[in-house]
Parts: structure tokens; sequence; C-alpha cells
């Protein structure tokens, strides 16, 4: 095949391409990456949100004309099958970020001849890919185009622009309802005209809302009865002897210890039921509450809360 | 002249002999855990039931410090001594320890040193101890340690070229050489006696974003490698030749050809071939059968498996039994059908012998992070029980004929967010006492908002796709269970804090970290608290060794030693 052939079958390919594109693009694809964009001046390690870890993310990004040049090809020539975001597309080709071939190629070795010469044989299940018989320097930017958004995937497999659901999405709940469930299970300690008036806008927004009245604000902490949150009060009462009481510091099976009232720090030992510990921790109620907390009944609340500005 | 040299050549050698440590006898691990500690799980059966019983019920009270050994610290730069680390890594001054005094660092690996980050290092993985001598890992790091009074004698610096730095589950030993996995995927041999490198081999691809964890395990002439893996790649267990590197056979866990068993729980061969389960804690191995039984972790992508469709996918989240000499499966067990987790099932599996219906049993039972417990016959793989013990488990519907729990499909990531309970037991390993016949875990309850954050048709890959709020973390436990029947015999809270690795001894106790900075030895009949000390939080199971007739007790401390032994022992 000469070149003019090759121009003639790529241009094909591309306005084939471009309609697919169109199409794909009508569903629920996400949004492009951002690759060029997203690596700040080109030629240089990437920093993706993966960190130095693997060498996906420690490889020397190309100049930003190769990786615009690559852009452009890929867009035309590849993301109909692969996808815009190199994920996978409708017309079955494989998800490039996962692909064997493109993580083991370091400089188009691997994925130029692929390109060239197309799969006719490809994997069972996979569909044959035609072959694109581009240019060397064409193929070198698709590469490296590719490897500048495979150095965007986050950490532990997260591919780039993993994030896509807006947090105002978590209210799907009845607000009504969820004032009713409020004032009947919540209704002993919180007010929404006392300590939690405003709470709608005193968050960013509803998903971060959910997660703070639903743990309590204290973030659960680390063990049961802890002091984590930091309000946990303790009643200490020694077999004939008289209670202290205080602000619980730390507690295991061996000791206590407490800040009472006038500031004095004490700790005391532990044997068995002596002395008695009683401890009030208002993070309780929530870990009570997360055992039986329907979600329904807590998208509900959410939703209720928002209302709460 | 002549009688003289008569008396060096005999002085000489015996003098050589009592130096030099003779090595570990591949034999030596098919014995019962006794006063030393040559493999992962101390023997084959996975029990961490030391046969020692100088520390007992009677004398435990008289428990004290032995020895405390501080400054283990990562090796960081060209040297290991911290010289050329990245801006920004830790202090890295490598290899300063026992007592301030420098220690041999050996250096290894292919990358230049500068991301190897240095700092404290965290010993959470098993410690062998073979002829008096300890070896104690942190990732890219492996130290020899006198067991006698905590010196540090050399520490091995593994030069890194990345990887996931999670953790390292310790070393392997056979005769006299050390094997250790590295997080960009190598499986270095290293002598014990010196720290010198013999050779190191790649065991899994750093370019498709494997790391490497495992401690090795060592079954006669067969070094058992795993590795882990995020990014939707097949996980597979290994064998190598401990003389050579040289690749005895690898198991996929998930199917990677047409007519594989299990690729009609996967919508395809692509699938599959992405699917995960990576094997990454050491398992067990049951000579009679000749089968190595280990567990595998999630599938992948994780939490949105669009691409995984709706099978069960084989052989992720599953109890697999391999013969050792074939690397053939030789039966499955899955723990946690179509996992939507991300809760592997990796856990060290235990080896127990029971009667049940008045017949002897040969059984293996497992407590797996969803939060069920299972025991199976380990001959055959036949399902035998199964049965919550997580306080806080609530994404299962029930069990099925198997006794597999039914995930429940509200309990999953969701947009408006799923209130889900999180992974009640990891990798810190359980143990059982023959003399109670129960099963001892490690049960750490939380839950948490599980939202999706990708809806993407196609679902993300790896971990991602997810994110968890509002966590309420409900306790930490011992657990103890009966095998036989899957139920919980006793639960003891831990107040403080989170419960870690588990020790039994003939001396009929347990031990175990508090999460509150307590070692603690309990009655295993009843959980009741014996004895303990402040000591800081326990950073792996406890351990027990003896020499010259003193039982020690071994706490890691992630960057420090401590052992306690019986005040006036000899």
């Amino acid at each position: 095949m000469n070149r003019s052939t090759a121009l003639l079958m790529a241009a094909t390919l591309a306005l084939l391409a471009a309609v697919h594109v169109r199409v794909a693009t009508q569903g629920q694809q996400p949004p492009p990456p951002s690759g060029v964009a997203a690596a700040p001046g080109g030629a240089g390690a990437p920093q993706g949100r993966g960190g130095n870890s693997f060498p996906q993310q420690q490889r020397p990004l190309a100049d930003d004309a190769t990786l615009a040049r690559g852009k452009g090809l890929y867009d035309i020539s590849c993301s109909a099958c692969h996808g815009v975001d190199l994920r996978g597309g409708q017309l079955g080709g494989p998800n490039l970020l996962r692909s064997q071939n493109v993580l083991d190629d370091k400089a188009g070795e691997l994925i130029g001849p692929i390109i060239i010469g197309g799969r006719p044989n490809p994997p069972a299940g996979s569909p044959v890919m035609p072959p694109f018989p581009l240019p060397d320097a064409d193929v070198k930017a698709i590469a490296e185009y590719l490897h500048s958004v495979a150095a965007q995937g986050g950490r532990q497999g997260r591919p780039p622009d993993d994030d896509i659901v807006k947090p105002e999405r978590v209210l799907v709940g009845d607000p009504a309802a969820g004032q009713t469930y409020f004032e009947v299970t919540c209704g002993s300690c919180h007010s929404a005209v006392g300590d939690l008036k405003g709470i709608g806008s005193r968050v960013a927004d509803p998903r971060e809302l959910q997660n703070l009245w639903v743990s309590g604000g204290g973030g659960g902490g680390r063990g049961r009865g802890a002091a984590a949150s930091g309000r946990a009060t303790v009643k200490v009462t020694p077999a004939g002897g008289q209670t202290v009481e205080g602000r619980l510091v730390r507690i295991d099976d061996f000791l206590v210890t407490l800040i009472g009232a006038d500031g004095t720090r004490r700790t005391m030992p532990r044997n068995g039921p002596d002395p008695k510990v009683e401890i009030d921790n208002p993070g309780d109620a929530h870990r009570k509450l997360v055992m039986t907390l329907a979600d329904t009944d807590m998208h509900n609340v959410t939703a209720y809360l928002w209302t709460v500005k | 002249m002549r009688r003289v040299i008569t008396v060096l050549a005999l002085v000489v050698p015996m003098g050589l002999l009592a130096q030099a440590p003779t090595g570990l006898d591949p034999a030596t691990l098919f014995k019962p855990l006794g006063e030393s500690w040559p493999t992962y799980s101390g023997d084959y059966t996975g029990r961490r039931y030391s046969s020692l019983t100088q520390i007992n019920q009677s004398t435990v009270k008289h428990l004290g410090l032995a020895w405390l050994s501080r400054g283990f610290t990562q090796g960081s730069g060209p040297t290991g001594r911290g010289a050329g680390a990245a801006p920004g890594a830790g202090a890295g001054r490598g290899g300063r320890g026992g007592g301030g005094t420098d220690v041999p660092i050996i250096v290894g690996g292919e990358g230049t040193g500068e991301i190897n980050a240095g700092g404290n290092a965290a010993m959470r993985g098993s410690i062998l101890m073979v002829d008096g001598i300890l070896y104690a890992t942190s990732p890219d790091n492996v130290w020899a340690v006198d067991a006698r009074d905590g010196s540090i004698l050399w520490q091995y610096y593994w030069k890194t070229r990345g990887g996931t730095h999670i953790g390292n589950r310790g070393v392997g030993m056979w005769r006299n050489y050390l094997f250790f996995e590295t997080p960009d995927d190598y499986l270095v041999k290293i002598d014990a006696r010196t720290g010198k490198e013999a050779w190191h081999v790649p065991i899994s691809s750093f370019e498709q974003q494997y790391f490497s964890t495992m401690a090795p395990v060592i079954i006669r002439d067969h070094v058992i490698v795993g590795t882990g893996n995020d990014l939707d790649a097949p996980g597979f267990l290994q064998s190598y030749d401990p003389e050579t590197g040289k690749r005895q056979w690898i198991l996929y866990t998930v199917p990677m050809n047409l007519g594989d068993p299990g690729l009609d729980t996967w919508p395809s061969l692509e699938a599959a071939r992405h699917g995960g389960g990576q094997p990454w804690v050491p398992g067990v191995y049951d000579p009679e059968t000749n089968l190595y039984i280990f567990g595998t972790g999630n599938p992948t992508p994780a939490y949105t498996p669009a691409g995984r469709g709706t099978g069960s996918g084989l052989f992720t989240c599953s109890l697999v039994a391999v013969n050792v000499d074939t690397g053939k499966m030789a039966w499955y067990y899955q723990t946690s059908p179509r996992d939507m987790h991300d809760w592997d099932s990796t856990q060290t599996p235990i080896l127990i012998d029971g009667t049940l219906n008045g017949r002897p049993r040969k059984l293996v039972s497992t407590g797996a992070r969803n939060g069920y417990f299972f025991t199976v016959d380990r001959v055959t793989g036949e399902y035998v029980a199964s049965g919550k013990f997580s306080e806080t488990a609530n994404w299962a519907s029930g069990l099925d004929k198997q006794g597999r729990p039914i995930l429940n499909p509200e309990k999953v990531a969701t947009i408006p967010g799923a209130l889900v309970s999180s992974s009640a037991t990891n990798w810190p390993p359980p143990a059982y006492s023959p003399d109670t016949g129960l099963f001892y875990l490690p049960e750490n309850n939380s839950l948490g908002i599980r939202y999706l954050i990708n809806d993407d048709p196609r679902g993300s890959m790896g971990l991602g796709g997810t994110l968890v709020g509002g966590g309420v973390a409900t306790g930490g436990s011992i657990t103890a269970m009966n095998p036989r029947t899957a139920k919980i015999a006793w639960r003891r809270p831990l107040p403080g804090g989170g419960a870690t690795g588990m020790l039994t001894t003939a001396g009929k106790l347990l031990f175990a970290g508090d999460g509150a900075g307590n070692v603690v030895a309990f009655d295993p009949a009843n959980g009741t608290p014996l004895w303990h000390a402040r000591i800081g939080t326990v950073a792996g199971a406890p351990q027990t060794y003896m020499l010259d007739g003193k039982q020690y007790l071994l706490v890691s401390l992630g960057d420090a030693l401590a052992t306690f032994a019986l005040y006036g022992a000899k």
C-alpha cells in the first residue's frame, strides 16, 4: 500500500469514526479525558493522581505538540471502538487503560504494530481490528497520547475522571417523611431549630451532609466506647468507694483515665467488675442507629435536613 | 609441629560450626510449632499453636520484658543510609539500630534508591526465628536480629522501582537462604548468614501494576509465591525452584483460555482475564494430600461489575486447594460469590482435625472479610458449616444450600448511598487451639455509607467508582468460633480499640494485641485477660520461641521489637 492509499484509507476510517463518535456521545458517555490539558507542560514526569508508583505514572510525557497530534489522531481513528476515554467503546474495542499491550509498551514498539497491522485474529470474544497504516510519527504520537491518559489514572486502578456523579444526586428521599423520622428518632438529642439550625447551609453538599449526620460528626473513631470523639464522660465507682467522674481520656481492660471537672487527671486500675465503670458517649446513639437504619429512612432524613437552611 | 597442626585442625572447624547457623532443613517445617518459628504461620497448619509450655496459665504472671530493640529504619538513597533520598521522602537513616551502632547494609534492587521513602520500619508480617536469629521485614527491607538480645546483625535493603508499598508479610526460609518479595515484583534470595543476595527474579509484571507482599511459603523444594494487583489483572499463584529461581508452575485464579473451568461464571473471556482474584496472604499445607490451600482476593472491577455480569466470578474470593507438585487445582469453595465490596477472602485458613457425626474429618476453616466463617472438608472442598461472625455484617440475605452468603443487591454502592458493613477481619492472622477446639479471629466492625460515584454504563476500573463516608466503628473483639458448627463460642470486646493477629500455646494461653497499646494473654477457654503489658501498639501477631531453655514471647511494635520471658528462667 502506498502512502496516498494509506491516507485515503485513514481519511475514510476517520469519517466513519467521526460518525460513531457522535452517536456514542449521545449516550451516557463520560466527558473525554483531559489528557493533554492535564499533562502540565508536556515533557517531564507527570504527577497523576496515582502518585509515582507504577511505570504508567513515572514515565516522562511527550511534548505538548506530540500529545495534541496523538489525541487528534486517536479521536479520529481509534475512539469509536476504544472510547473517547480509552476505556472501550460501543463497537467493542477493549479498554486500553488496562490493556496488557498498552501497559507493557515503552514507546510504541508494541502499540505500533497493532495500529499498523490491525488484529485480524483477535483474542476470543473481541472484534477484528482493521489495519491503520499510519506513518511512524503518527503511530508514535498515538502511543504517547495513550500513555499520557494512562498517567492520569488514580490509585488502585482507578481510571481518570472516576468521580462523575454529582453529590446532589443523593437527594432522592422524601423530606416530609424524613422530618417525621427525624423528630421521632433523633428529637431527644437534636433539633432543627437548635443544634442543627441551618445545617443544610453549613455543609458543602448533600453527600457530606448525609455523612455528617449518620456518623454523628465524630467520624466514628475506632473501637467501641473509644474516647475518639472527645465527648464521652465516665463514672468510676470502686466497690464501697466514692464515685469519680469526668471526661473519658482512654480506657482498656486494665486502666481507665479521666479528667475531672477541676481539671485533675486520674488513672485508675480496673480489675474485672471493680470498679464499676459507666461510660456515657453521645456517639453510642449513632452506633445503635446505624445497626438498624434503613437506607430509605437515611435518604429521607438527608432530604429533610438539606431543607434546614 | 605435627601435633600443633592436628590441634588446629580440630579446633578451627569446631569454632566455625559453633558460630555458623546450620540452616533450615525443609523437613523441619513438617514438625509442629515449637522452639523455632521457621515459616509464616510457624508450621504448615496455620494454627499458630505453639507446643511450648514454660509460659503458661500459672507462670504468665511472672512474664516481664527480656529485651527491647529499637532503631529499625527503612533504607533510602543509593546506599540505604539516606543520602540522595528524594525531597519529601522519609528520614531514611537506614541501618542505624541496635543501640545506635551502624550495622552492615546490603544493597540490592534495580531502582536508584530515590523513591525509597526510608523512615520507620513497618514490621507487621511474620518474623522467622531459626538458629537463634530473627528475620523481620518491612517493604524493601529485611533485618537479621539476635534473638537473645535484639541486636541487629545486618539489614538487606532493596532499591525499589516503585509499586504499592502497602506492607510485607515476611520471608520464607530454605536451608541457608531467605526468600523475600518486593513491591516491584521480584523474588529475592538472600543468604541468611550474611544478608548477601544470591539472585532475584521477576515474579509478576510491574508494568501491569502488580505489587508483591506475600511471605513465600517453602514446601520441600518449592517456593510458593503470590502477588497482588488492583488494575483489573488476573491473579495467580506460582512455585519457584529455590536453587535456580526457575518457575515450576503457575496457577491462574481466573479462567485465562477458552475451555477453562469457571469461564461460564464470567460474561466473556475478556472479563475473566481482567477478573482479579489475587492471592497475597500465605496459605497452609496438608502433607497427607499434598495440597496447599489458600484464599483468593476480590474480583475486579471491585465495585462496578458492569463488565463482569451477574456470575459468581470464579475463582475469586475462594478457598482454593492446589497440588504442590503439579500446580493443578484440586478443589475450590467460593466464600463470597460475586463479591461487590472488595472483600478479599485471602485470610490464612487453618487445618483442623475434627469429629463430625462420629466420623473423623480432615477440615479447613477460614474467617473471611465479608464477616462469615466457613469450614469445608480439606480433601474434597465439600461444605461442612458456615455462619456469620460479624456483629454488623448486613450485606447478605442468607446462606445458600452450599453455605455461601447470598448478596442482597441493595447493599452495594449506590448513588444515594447504602449503609453497608465493612471488612470484618483481614490479613492479621487467626489462630486455633486443639486444647479448646476453638478458632480465634480478630474482628473489627464498622458501618459506612457506600456511594457509587461513577455511573458510566461500562462501570469503573480497579477499586474505582466508589467512595465511603459517614463511617461509624462499632468495635473490635477477639471472636472464638466453633469450627465444627461455625457458631460463636464467645466474643471478647476490646474496649480500647481493634484486634490484631493471634497466637495460642500449649500453656493454655491466647496472646494478642488489644489495639489500645497492650499485649495481652487471654484464657483461650473464655477470653478472660490473665496478663498484659502496655508496650505500645502491637503491629502483628505475637509469636513465641525457645532458646537456652528460655521461652520468649515476641511482639513487633512496627519499628521496634520486644520480647518477654519469665523472670528467673535461665
